[in-house]
Order: C-alpha cells, then sequence, then structure tokens
C-alpha cells in the first residue's frame, strides 16, 4: 500500500497537470463542440439538449440524435458572421505587415547597437509588454479622439486646418495592434538580427555592394525566420482580439472576436457562439500547423 | 563607436522606443491634470489619485484583483512547474501527446475561446460565477504560460548533480527541494511573476466567468472607459504601470546580481 502510495506522489508531477488540463481544458472544450451542434432554446441554460451527463447511455444517445448542423448552417447564411471572418482576417494581415514595418528598422537598429545597450534595449522593448494590455489601448484614446492630443499637435503644426476622425475607424484599431504587438515582432527579429554574422555585410561592401544592397542581399533573406515567426506571432492573437477592436474600433469595424462575444452576451446565443468559436478555431489551425512547422525547420536548420 | 551604429539606426531605434512609450507618458502625465478634461492641461494636481483611493468600486475591484492573481499565480506556478517536469523528465507515458498539446494549445487560444469555453463548464457543472470561477480559469491558463517557461530552463540542466544526491542517499522528494529547484527557480519566479500579471492583466476570460461581487480592476476600467475617459482612471492605470515597471526591473536586477554570484561561486570553486 505504502509504494503504491509513493509511485502515486513520485508520479504526480504527471497526473496533477494532466487532470487539471482534462478538467479546465479539454472538457470545456468538448463541451463547446457540443453545444456547437445544439439548438438555442429559450430556457435556463438556454439551449437543447442539455445533455446531462448523469442521464447514462440512453440518454445521451437521445441527446446525441438531437444534434444539428443548424448553428453552422445559420452562420453560413447569415453575412454578418463570415463577413467578420473575412474582415478579422484582413485586419489581422494588414496590421501584421504594418507591425514588420515599424518593429524591422526598431529591431534591425537594436542588433547593431553598441554592445554594452542591447540587453538594456532589449528590455525596454519587454517592459511595456508586462504592462496591462488594457491600458495601453486605454492610452491612446486621449491620443486619437477628435479633441485629442494626435489632431491638437497636427492642427497646431498647420497641417491640418479641421480635427480628424481617427477614433472609432479602422485606423485607429491598426495604430492599437501595432501599437500592442510590437514587442512580438520585434524579439524575433532581434534574435534572429544579433546573431547574425557581421564579416559578411563587410565582405558584401568590399566587393562594391552600397549599403542598401547588401542589406537586400544579405541581411533580409539571412533574417527570414525570424520575419516569419514575428508575423505568425501578430498574426495569430489578432485575428481573435476583441479588446482593441471594442475599444478603439467603430461599427465598421468587424472582428469574429467582438461579434463572438455581442452574440453571448447581448442576443445570449449560446450555441451560435460556440459555432462562431469553433469555426474561428478551425480557421486559426492553418497558421498555427504553418507556425508550428516552420518552428521546426528552423530549430532543425540550427542543428 | 561602432560603424553599424549609423544615424539611420539610430533614429529607427529612437522613433520606435518613443512609439512604444510616449502613450504611455502621455497617460501618467495627464493622471496629474487638474482639469476633468483629459485633453487639456489645467495644471498639476493629484487631486485624481485622492479621487480614485476614495472610489469604493475601484478599490474594490483592485483588492478582488489582487486577491486573484496571488492565489492563481501561485497554484499556476505548482501546476506549471510540475507539467514542465513531465514534459522534460518522461520522455515516454500514456497520453503525452495530448498533454502536451494542452499544455501548448492554450497559448495559441483567442481569449474569447477559453472564456466562454470555461463559461459553459462551469455551467454544466451548476457552479456560481464568482472569484473561484475566475481563479480557476485564470490557473488554466497561465499554468501553460509556466511550464513553457520554466521547461526552458530545465532542458538545459545538468541531472547528474540530482542523481549524486539520490546516490549519496537522498530522497527524491529531498533531492528536489534542495538540488533542482534552487537551481529551477530563477524560472520558477519568472513563471510566478509571468502568471500573477497574467492575471492582473485579463478583462476577456473574467468578464466571461466572473460573477457579481467579484468584479476585476480590468473589468471595472472596462466599464468605466465605455463611459469615457476620465482622469481618475488615468490615476489607477499609471499606480498599476508603475507597481508592474518597477516590479519587473527590481526582480530583473535581482536575479542578474544572483546569476553574476552564481557565476563567480563557480569560478571559485573551479580554482580550488
Amino acid at each position: 500500500m505504502k509504494s503504491v502510495f509513493r509511485s502515486l506522489v513520485a508520479k504526480s508531477t504527471i497526473w496533477l497537470p494532466y487532470i487539471w488540463l482534462l478538467i479546465f481544458f479539454l472538457a470545456p472544450f468538448l463541451i463547446v463542440a457540443k453545444l456547437s451542434l445544439s439548438e438555442p432554446a429559450i430556457a435556463q441554460p438556454p439551449y437543447t439538449p442539455t445533455m446531462n451527463f448523469w442521464d447514462g447511455p440512453i440518454g445521451w444517445w437521445r441527446d446525441i440524435s438531437q444534434f444539428s448542423f443548424y448553428n453552422f448552417i445559420f452562420i453560413t447564411e447569415d453575412s454578418l458572421y463570415w463577413k467578420s471572418y473575412l474582415s478579422s482576417l484582413q485586419i489581422a494581415a494588414i496590421s501584421t505587415f504594418l507591425t514588420l514595418l515599424i518593429g524591422y528598422p526598431l529591431a534591425h537598429g537594436m542588433a547593431r547597437a553598441p554592445r554594452a545597450w542591447r540587453p538594456t534595449l532589449l528590455m525596454l522593448v519587454i517592459l511595456p509588454f508586462w504592462t496591462s494590455f488594457l491600458i495601453r489601448v486605454y492610452a491612446w484614446i486621449g491620443i486619437l479622439k477628435k479633441e485629442g492630443l494626435l489632431n491638437q499637435f497636427l492642427l497646431w503644426l498647420g497641417l491640418i486646418s479641421e480635427p480628424l476622425t481617427i477614433l472609432n475607424t479602422n485606423t485607429a484599431v491598426y495604430v492599437g495592434i501595432v501599437y500592442s504587438y510590437l514587442p512580438f515582432m520585434v524579439l524575433p527579429l532581434y534574435a534572429n538580427l544579433e546573431k547574425q554574422d557581421f564579416s559578411l555585410l563587410e565582405a558584401a561592401t568590399d566587393l562594391g555592394c552600397t549599403p542598401r544592397q547588401a542589406f537586400w542581399k544579405i541581411t533580409w533573406p539571412l533574417s527570414m525566420p525570424g520575419v516569419i515567426a514575428g508575423c505568425f506571432l501578430v498574426f495569430i492573437p489578432t485575428v481573435g482580439e476583441f479588446v482593441i477592436p471594442s475599444l478603439l474600433g467603430g461599427s465598421e469595424t468587424l472582428m469574429i472576436g467582438r461579434t463572438l462575444y455581442d452574440e453571448f452576451f447581448q442576443n445570449r446565443d449560446w450555441p451560435v457562439s460556440s459555432s462562431v468559436a469553433i469555426i474561428l478555431l478551425l480557421i486559426l489551425i492553418v497558421p498555427i500547423m504553418l507556425f508550428q512547422r516552420s518552428e521546426a525547420l528552423a530549430r532543425e536548420r540550427e542543428r | 563607436m561602432n560603424k553599424s551604429w549609423t544615424p539611420f539606426n539610430i533614429t529607427s531605434v529612437v522613433l520606435g522606443f518613443a512609439f512604444l512609450y510616449i502613450p504611455i507618458l502621455i497617460l501618467i502625465i495627464y493622471s496629474f491634470n487638474e482639469s476633468r478634461l483629459v485633453t487639456v492641461w489645467a495644471g498639476f494636481s493629484t487631486q485624481w489619485y485622492v479621487k480614485a483611493f476614495e472610489n469604493e468600486g475601484l478599490m474594490n475591484a483592485a483588492w478582488v484583483t489582487i486577491q486573484v492573481g496571488l492565489v492563481s499565480a501561485t497554484v499556476a506556478t505548482v501546476l506549471g512547474t510540475l507539467a514542465a517536469l513531465a514534459l522534460v523528465r518522461h520522455n515516454v507515458f500514456r497520453g503525452r501527446f495530448l498533454f502536451s498539446g494542452m499544455i501548448y494549445a492554450p497559448l495559441v487560444m483567442p481569449e474569447v475561446i477559453t472564456g466562454l469555453s470555461l463559461l459553459l463548464l462551469f455551467v454544466a457543472l451548476g457552479m456560481d460565477r464568482g472569484m473561484l470561477t475566475v481563479v480557476l480559469a485564470h490557473i488554466t491558463f497561465s499554468m501553460c504560460f509556466v511550464a513553457v517557461v520554466v521547461q526552458s530552463r530545465l532542458i538545459g540542466f545538468d541531472r547528474s548533480l540530482e542523481e549524486a544526491a539520490l546516490d549519496l542517499g537522498a530522497t527524491p522528494a529531498k533531492a528536489f527541494m534542495q538540488i533542482t529547484l534552487p537551481i529551477i527557480a530563477p524560472s520558477v519566479c519568472a513563471g510566478w511573476m509571468l502568471a500573477f500579471t497574467l492575471s492582473l492583466d485579463d478583462l476577456v476570460i473574467a468578464q466571461f466567468n466572473s460573477g457579481p461581487g467579484a468584479t476585476t480592476l480590468p473589468m471595472k476600467i472596462f466599464s468605466q472607459v465605455r463611459l469615457g475617459v476620465t482622469p481618475e482612471i488615468n490615476a489607477i492605470c499609471a499606480i498599476l504601470v508603475a507597481a508592474v515597471a518597477s516590479g519587473v526591473v527590481i526582480a530583473s536586477l535581482t536575479l542578474k546580481r544572483q546569476e553574476v554570484r552564481r557565476l563567480r561561486a563557480e569560478q571559485l570553486a573551479a580554482q580550488a
């Protein structure tokens, strides 16, 4: 008996977290999958079949036979949903590109900074990542508002004659995403650029390359793994983003995270929001798999 | 000064950091603004900090957030460290594929889905939503982050030290407490801090899983922000930013000092 107990304790590193994740990750996920096949009902909880675990196999079978793809058909028929998916993907793609545009020069400059400064610069990039996401998004409201600081500044410069409407448009969403996810882009890029062999660039300039040519022929192709990693790290979480579109976006900003949230809290349609979640996951699996593969390839190349 | 530190590189670093820090600085500066209007400067004042501390709703939310953060970060660190040990030490066990999948999946799962699925679980279990459900939800997603952080340290860990302790008669538990844990301690601490800030920061998952009486600070800020920007919220945000930033800076300096001391001790040991 004692030895059984002891081996249980020794194996606790496995079964404690395992059981936790089975209960709080896998089970909820299965419930979402099940609910996506149920139909909404005016009841508490608001769906049928309710599927009680204690009903036993016969009860389960009765419930399973009531499953339908009704919600999925509904989602494909209502243009709000597929427009939300498409526009989420589009917003994520555009803002990933913008993040790369801003993140690359920053990472490049950091990697070329005097060696003694680099750890400090690196910490300065990571620091905002630790401070609250919500606060960083909130900070932009005061800047982008109609009577906000950006408009005041541009008016003062004389660049514009009347204030621009930026807040509650897609532009504000882009700004918010680029700002919040910039560290995710800069960190893999910096890790890559910092390792690059400097003598290659010297050789190129010795052989008559201008610095610009040397950059496009050597630095840029070599930094591809960093670019790919950074882009995935920004793109994947952005697709399901909720906070940024709901604080900075306007009524024109359709993003699926927000649609799902509204579906759940305002329409109280639990089955449809579950189906929306399942489709979102199916869409995200593609970039996640691609990312995993490119990471594995990069690791192999390093060996 | 090296050749590569060109004006172009200097400009891009300066502009990049300006972009990263100016919004936060503006937020902090305007929290000291006399005027109720957030965008017009009317002189220095600390009245909004006083008002924020007098605001009972905000203070309750802050207290709830700190409690949730402390409990969930601690449990998540224990579970996450165990999970990391399982992943690194046990290459083959039944269901390893599922296990590692469940560790990595929450890292890329959209928050709305994590929030929704946990809520549905709590409904199915008949649990009332409140502080406990938020804590359970936070443990679940932050333990995976802890596992990844600790795992990276464990991979580079020299097992022969632990084996030596076992050979010398230590029980596995004792070997773990006296050899393994002190060595992986920096990453366990980093994991705890990450879990704590994730919990402090989370809005979406709390929004789904919280109930009456368990409003967290991000939820409170979010609902106030929808009504408009107020200097009180600026003040509370400035306090949070200052607290987290100083926490991170102090922690990384301490870790660096420990690392230096450890390296020096190792050098001394090598000379002896």
